[in-house]
């Protein structure tokens, strides 16, 4: 745990609902919640190692693993459903060589499924690193990932 | 100067909003034009964003939309700036039919003000359901409440009045306010676009909460989903801080109100309330057994009213205008106007703000326009991932909570999609399974083991391998989901399904006589 951390944990620590708001700060600087950090956040905020990690697991935002160098999400929920999402997950599949919840070989890209980002009337929606994008066709989903490749080609 | 307004909703941002306003400043000062674009909310008028709208000498706007980055050029050049002839002239957004229609009244600002600016929200109207509520009191603002006829706009429809008469009863020396703001729902999107296209109205609501009920400390707990929410909402509440329209003793009164934004993790089931409590707390989201009621036993045990986004933003309306002017809209039990969002397979998708009563069908083809795609629909969900999917033939039924639970529908959250005839109501019926094991919080079995259940037996449903033995199973499965859950996540799963086979039957390789044998009991 590098200082940055420390500070955190100790700030959030000391709320009684800082948790969850801790965990989402540490995996905006780290890209994720090293497991081992448990013991040390169970202690601060007094709560076993047990109910820390319950926490951790809980909840699809966080995880305990570095994600890929981009991170791209495709609304899987039935109004993007409706407009063909099913097409873009295939492609992002195929293009990728990997499903829902993995990262790239290369470790470039990490592909996560999103139960709708209140885009529905603009769907089918996908988010690049944040960026929404609405009215997604096959095509658009082309240049998308072809624009990651284009980073690291 | 001339003054022009693009939306900045996430929404619109999505199919371009910002790069079109970057457009038009570049175009416009290569071409020395002075000009100031103002970011404002959406209109809703969703198939048109991004829209740009032009001031005209006095108060007259004109529109044009959808406008991509390249029909910027030739917009310049028809003289749009002046209101000039061009494809993509809408005219005044204000009399477009689509508009029009509807009756705004937590909608009356949006799109038309700069969110962020206190003046403007003050300007039209803004901070008077506040002002009346400190000079009537606890006990009238209840009351006109009550007379509203408010219903919760999260889901279950639960009277706003009797809620917060609970909490203000309970004896606590501390009590809170909660916005449920995890606006889970696939084809939902109102709460998202009160938050970033009106947010004082949203802190204004929440105001009003505290102060008729006695709570001096509110949350709103939003889905992380919503990260240009999240900074508008932070950044409202700091100009309310500053400009002491949050704090202590408030304008003179004794009322204090505090506010904070708590920022959910991707969970579904954090949007039932008991469960968001936890999360609130920073607990996993496990759903609460009732009683207690939230109201007389919520946040850290204290007394709390845990309302929607919706629910408190129509609140500052009945405050202005009172109680019995709010129950004029609406038809029997179902009073006031709901924010009905349109997405899916539809050609007008968006925001339509109507009073109760309107049938499915005005909605689905004079708001709509009907499918998309041009093919047939063939069915509609109304109410979100737990609402169940209605064949044509039914949609001549209002917009009612009463009328809808009738033929086993909700209101939900006001959203419908729409599905034309390629949709395959098995696959749609397995996905609700697997979302519900997906989103389950594991507290009691028939939701937990009865969704991947559920899961299996579709699947093996639709490789054609499903017996009658199955499909037996099937509706014995549903009927203990529905009756055993311990909340709405197990026990409204099965309506989607229990709606897909009954009025798809040939979608999961059954007849109708196969499904008529169960059809009495479920
Ligand atoms: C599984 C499940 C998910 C829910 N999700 C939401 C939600 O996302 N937003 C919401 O406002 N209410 C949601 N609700 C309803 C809330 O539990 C609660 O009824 C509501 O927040 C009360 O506020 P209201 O009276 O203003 O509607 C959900 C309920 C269930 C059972
Ligand atoms: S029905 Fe599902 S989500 Fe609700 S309490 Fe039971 S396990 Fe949890
Ligand atoms: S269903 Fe995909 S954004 Fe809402």
């Amino acid at each position: 745990m590098d200082q940055k951390i420390e500070d955190l944990l100790a700030f959030y620590s000391t709320k009684p609902n800082g948790l969850i708001p801790f965990y989402h700060k540490v995996q905006e600087e780290l890209g994720y919640i090293p497991k081992e950090f448990i013991p040390q956040i169970a202690s601060s905020f007094n709560l076993s190692q047990a109910e820390v990690y319950g926490v951790l697991t809980f909840y699809a935002d966080f995880r305990t693993q570095p994600p890929g160098k981009n991170i791209l999400r495709i609304c899987r929920a039935e109004a993007c459903q409706s407009n063909g999402c099913h097409k873009l997950i295939k492609k992002a599949k195929e293009a990728l060589r990997i499903d829902f919840g993995q990262t790239s070989a290369d470790g470039q890209v990490t592909l996560l499924p999103t139960f709708c980002f209140g885009n529905c009337a603009n769907g089918p929606s996908v988010s690049l690193n944040g960026k929404l994008y609405g009215r997604v066709d096959v095509q658009k989903m082309e240049k998308l990932i072809a624009s990651i490749q284009q980073c690291y080609a | 100067m001339h003054k022009l307004y693009i939306s900045k909703d996430y929404s619109s941002v999505a199919v371009g909003a910002d790069e079109v306003a970057l457009v038009v400043e570049k175009e416009a000062s290569s071409r020395s034009i002075p000009l100031s674009i103002i970011r404002t909310g959406s209109y809703g008028l969703y198939w048109l964003e991004p829209l740009v709208e032009v001031q005209l000498e006095g108060t007259k706007r004109v529109a044009y939309g959808p406008v991509k980055p390249e029909d910027v050029r030739p917009l310049f050049e028809s003289g749009f700036l002046n209101g000039g002839d061009h494809p993509l002239f809408i005219g005044d957004v204000q009399e477009h039919p689509y508009l029009k229609r509807q009756k705004r009244l937590i909608f009356e600002r949006m799109g038309r003000l700069e969110p962020l600016s206190l003046d403007a929200y003050v300007e039209m109207g803004g901070f008077r359901g506040l002002k009346n509520a400190l000079e009537w009191g606890q006990n009238r603002v209840i009351d006109e409440v009550t007379k509203s006829g408010l219903r919760g706009r999260g889901g279950a429809g639960f009277p706003t009045g009797i809620k917060w008469k609970t909490t203000w009863l309970a004896p606590s020396s501390q009590k809170y306010i909660v916005c449920n703001a995890d606006e889970g729902d696939s084809g939902t999107f109102s709460d998202r676009m009160v938050m970033e296209g009106d947010p004082f109205l949203l802190i204004e609501g929440m105001m009003i909460a505290g102060f008729a009920v006695g709570a001096n400390k509110g949350y709103i707990y939003l889905r992380s989903e919503y990260p240009l929410a999240y900074e508008i909402l932070n950044k409202a509440i700091d100009i309310c801080k500053q400009k002491g329209y949050l704090g202590s003793k408030l304008f003179g009164t004794s009322f204090s109100f505090d506010l904070e934004v708590y920022l959910g993790a991707g969970a579904y089931i954090c949007g039932e309330e008991t469960a968001l409590l936890d999360s609130l707390e920073g607990k996993r989201g496990m759903v609460r057994p009732r009683p207690p009621l939230p109201a007389v036993k919520g946040l850290w045990g204290q007394p709390t009213v845990i309302n929607n986004v919706i629910t408190l933003a129509s609140v500052p309306w009945i405050l202005s205008y009172g109680g019995d002017a709010y129950a004029r809209f609406g038809v029997n039990r179902s009073k006031g106007t709901l924010p009905v969002q349109l997405s899916g397979n539809l050609k007008y998708p968006g925001l339509v703000e109507v009073p109760f009563g309107i049938s499915l069908k005005e909605l689905i083809y004079e708001f709509g326009g009907g499918t998309r795609t041009g093919k047939p629909l063939k069915a509609i969900q109304i109410g979100g991932p737990l609402g169940p999917y209605l064949p044509e033939s039914l949609l001549d039924i209002p917009l009612d909570y009463e009328e809808l639970s009738k033929i086993k529908g909700i209101v939900g959250h006001g959203g419908i999609v729409a599905f034309d005839d390629s949709v395959n109501l098995a696959h749609m019926a397995h996905y609700a399974m697997e979302f519900c094991a997906e989103e389950s919080c594991g507290k009691c079995t028939p939701c937990r083991i009865g969704s991947t259940r559920g899961m299996e037996l579709m699947e093996k449903i639709i490789w054609g391998k499903g017996s009658r033995k199955d499909l037996e199973l099937l509706f014995e499965l549903c009927d203990t989901m529905i009756n055993a859950s311990l909340c709405g996540l197990g026990g409204m799963t099965p309506f989607p399904v229990l709606s897909a086979l009954r009025y798809f039957p040939e979608d999961f390789g059954y007849s109708k006589q196969d499904i008529v044998a169960f059809a009495t009991t479920n």
